[in-house]
């Protein structure tokens, strides 16, 4: 339905059938420039991220002369993209972005893509070349459009300034609304000089794309009547709650305590229910814990709410969970039975789902099968006493996983937010970082974007002045986007760069371990830059930690600077992410750190062809 | 355009317009997937219009298709596209049907058409006046098949919409050129 509605919109658009509903207020003469910096206020947006070029000069001109939008220069528009996804997890908000044609549209593919993946909403404006020249290969033209259509959720080219109100009105809209997503808004540089009538529309509608809220109440009935009988229930929830809103995480907690079901959660989803809670069996998936995912394979009722069975997370499709009924709820019906075939899918918002089953429960007062239950919980407390994230520690060296459990332990009582960059200290910083409140976790989960970490950092700080945050990195992926440390200088961002650093693409090694003989093909870095001078080069503070011992201190150190702060973390170069299900493998057949089992046998030849 | 634009903007002017040709190509291409898209694509990247385009495999065994399209624009609009689509590496050959010499274009369309009575006996009429099927019919309404040049379409279409015009399906122009060569 919601593709349906897609292609519907754009068929829509071309005709310029959508329009913003209720009576249009007079219009005010400008041109298409001012009119970018007038939405934008309009839509209370407070900083833009960019970087200017030639086909985008009249917009900066615009920004020039204005003071409601703060712009933010960042140093490679990637990392204005990450920083707006950044900027928009942390607050619900939608992030924005400007950048210019040709490259500056190119360098954003990543960034748009990353929030594509992840349901962040963004609104990304880029220049166009002058519309008589479009088509002809001018200087600094590509068709934006064509690269960013299987990028973005939605994608305008404006070639007439009376379109360009609505238009960008509309992107807001369609940014925000119903499963969250990057909308891309193509300005050539003509239609920005031209003058045309501003209004604000009263309320911003799309026509044809109208996200269904409210869940089929026969259905959410029916789910409540089969959570009412279960025997071995289980909660699987996921970023769909954070895009809900902190209504979607309260009723969530609500639902938890008063049915009493255990609850897991993917990385996207981390923060929405209590980490310290008794009823967290912690994250699920590939490097999930045992109790997550033996819960999952042997749960008899699976309650998914705002995930979408990732193949991170159901492992070998045949083997998922084979004893259960599996209730969806979701806001994107294509997510519906995409992967699983599931017994009840509800169309809706989490938040209001979520509302509708609490108040059906509390009227129907389920007879639940409280021996069956004490028994689940009996069972999964035999799982959770095989403490699977557990690892030898070291005098010697920093073992990864003690860093950030430090680093929890002595940031967890501040008022701080989390940004990671991608592999193995991403998936230990889910698993040892415990998030309590929603929000506070940004990490590129769906396409797994190094570089990430940095410039969402950028962003989170941003929205956050007076907090902490911290980007758990790699050494290898903050090279990716180190450039945008200039970036939180110049605005005086103290974000902490927090560098677990084994030398290696850690978890390119650990797969090369497994799976390919112990050859580290070009997974080591021989020539890192010395991270303390790198901080210092950019005028903001450097650290280095290599004892265990010596950690603590450090960390303390990093947290009172008033900068931001390259921390280097010297950490042990061998370690591997544990539990893990190889590839190939149910979920009843994770891998510990410990276990016997050595892992090169754990991967069979099929499962040698998967990722 | 604008008269800020030359000063103030790096971009050359717009040129003066020339007059607005329509012009119908046929395309030669590998039936693979994706090569439909390319296709479009190209025409919405570099803002060239359509106004209608079909495609189906022609010949079989060696994967085939052939695609009409036609497009309008400027002489050298025109030019720029037929030289656009032949870069295509799936695209074999493209022809102008327009300059190539005679040739004959046709569409197909169903017309649904709802009355009763006087309306009904009308539209039979004009059906047997430009030689449409009826292919099917109930006490109220018939669906006619006509095939012809698009303008024969445009206005029988015309003459159905005071009779209870539903609504039309087309499958837009194909082309082929007269005599014994093939393209
Ligand atoms: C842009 C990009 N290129 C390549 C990859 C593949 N990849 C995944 S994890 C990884 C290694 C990351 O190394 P590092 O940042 O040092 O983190 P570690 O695993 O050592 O903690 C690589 C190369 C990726 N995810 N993103
Ligand atoms: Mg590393």
């Amino acid at each position: 339905m919601a593709k349906e509605m897609m292609a519907k919109s754009v068929a829509k658009d071309s005709s310029g059938a959508a329009r913003a509903a209720g009576a249009e207020l007079p219009g005010r003469e400008m041109t298409g420039a001012e009119m970018v910096l007038e939405v934008l206020a309009d839509q209370g947006v407070k900083h833009l991220f960019g970087y200017p070029g030639g086909a985008v000069l009249p917009i900066y001109d615009a920004i020039f002369q204005q003071k409601k939008v703060e712009h933010i220069l960042v140093r490679h528009e990637q990392g204005a993209v990450h920083a707006a996804e950044g900027y928009a997890r942390s607050t619900g908000k939608v992030g924005c972005v400007l950048v210019t044609s040709g490259p500056g549209a190119t360098n954003a593919v990543t960034g748009l893509t990353d929030a594509l993946m992840d349901s962040i909403p963004l609104v990304c404006i880029t220049g166009q070349v002058p519309t008589h020249l479009i088509g002809n290969d001018a200087f600094q033209e590509c068709d934006t459009v064509g690269i960013t259509r299987p990028c973005t959720k939605h994608n305008y080219l404006v070639k007439r300034i009376e379109d360009l109100p609505r238009v960008l009105h509309e992107a807001f809209y369609v940014a925000s609304s119903g499963r969250p997503g990057p909308v891309v808004v193509d300005i050539p540089k003509d239609i920005q000089f031209a003058k045309g009538n501003y209004f604000k529309p009263k309320e911003f509608q799309h026509q044809g794309y109208k996200p269904r809220l409210k869940g089929d109440p026969d259905k959410i009935k029916a789910a409540i009547e089969l959570m009412g009988k279960a025997k071995r229930p289980l909660f699987y929830t996921g970023g769909g709650i954070i895009n809900s809103g902190n209504a979607a995480s309260e009723r969530l907690r609500e639902l938890v305590k008063l049915t009493g079901f255990p609850i897991t959660s993917t990385l996207m989803g981390l923060g929405a229910f209590p980490a310290s809670d008794p009823h967290w069996l912690g994250m699920l998936g590939m490097h999930g814990t045992w109790e997550a995912n033996w819960s999952m394979h042997d749960c008899d009722l699976m309650i998914c709410i705002g995930a979408r069975f990732d193949d991170r997370i159901t492992g070998r499709l045949d083997a998922f969970s084979p004893g259960s009924k599996k209730i969806h709820v979701d806001i994107d019906p294509s997510s519906i039975n995409k992967n699983v075939k599931v017994d009840i899918g509800i169309i809706g918002d989490c938040a209001h789902v979520l509302d509708d089953m609490l108040r059906i429960w509390r009227a129907s007062a389920p007879q639940v099968d409280k021996k069956a239950l004490a028994a689940w919980w009996q069972q999964i407390d035999k799982w959770r006493a095989r403490k699977s994230l557990s690892y030898k520690n070291s005098n010697s060296i920093i073992k990864p996983q003690y860093a950030i459990q430090r680093l929890y332990e002595l940031t967890k009582d501040r008022d701080t937010y989390i940004t990671t960059e991608v592999g193995q200290h991403q998936m230990w910083a889910a698993q040892f970082y415990r998030f309590d409140e929603p929000n506070r976790w940004m990490t590129s989960g769906g396409l797994g974007t190094m570089g990430y970490g940095l410039p969402a950092s950028v962003g989170v700080q941003l929205a956050h002045p007076k907090s902490l945050v911290i980007d758990i990195a790699g050494e290898a992926s903050v090279l990716m986007t180190m450039q945008e440390m200039s970036t939180a200088v110049q605005y005086r961002l103290p974000v902490k760069i927090f560098i677990i650093n084994n030398q290696y693409m850690g978890m390119v090694r650990q797969w090369q371990e497994l799976l390919h003989g112990g050859r580290y093909s070009q997974s080591y870095t021989e020539a890192l830059p010395d991270f303390v001078k790198l901080a210092e080069a950019y005028h903001a503070v450097g650290i280095r930690c290599e004892k265990p011992g010596d950690l603590d201190g450090a960390i303390h150190e990093m947290i009172k600077v008033d900068k931001p702060v390259i921390f280097d973390c010297v950490v042990d170069q061998n370690e591997n992410c544990f539990p893990m299900i190889p590839s190939g493998r149910a979920h009843n057949e994770m891998i510990l750190g410990d276990a016997g089992e050595s892992v090169e046998d754990a991967i069979t030849e099929a499962g040698k062809v998967m990722v | 355009m604008n008269k800020n634009m030359s000063s103030t903007s790096h971009y050359p002017a717009a040129p003066v317009l020339q007059g607005v040709e329509v012009h119908t190509l046929s395309v030669i291409v590998d039936n693979e997937p994706g090569v439909l898209a390319r296709v479009i694509g190209l025409f919405s990247g570099r803002g060239y219009n359509i106004d209608s385009l079909t495609v189906s495999e022609t010949e079989h065994q060696k994967h085939l298709s052939r695609i009409t399209i036609v497009t309008r624009g400027t002489p050298m609009v025109i030019e720029q596209i037929k030289n656009q689509l032949d870069r295509l590496v799936p695209i074999h050959r493209v022809v102008d049907m327009t300059v190539a010499g005679p040739h004959i274009e046709r569409e197909l369309a169903m017309v649904k058409v709802r009355g009763k009575g006087d309306h009904r006996q009308e539209a039979l009429r004009l059906a047997d006046a430009f030689r449409a099927r009826v292919i099917d019919a109930t006490t109220e309404s018939f669906v006619f098949e006509i095939t012809g040049a698009s303008d024969k379409i445009e206005s029988f279409v015309a003459l159905m919409l005071p009779l209870g015009l539903v609504e039309v399906s087309r499958t837009g122009v194909v082309a082929i050129a007269r005599g014994p060569e093939g393209m």
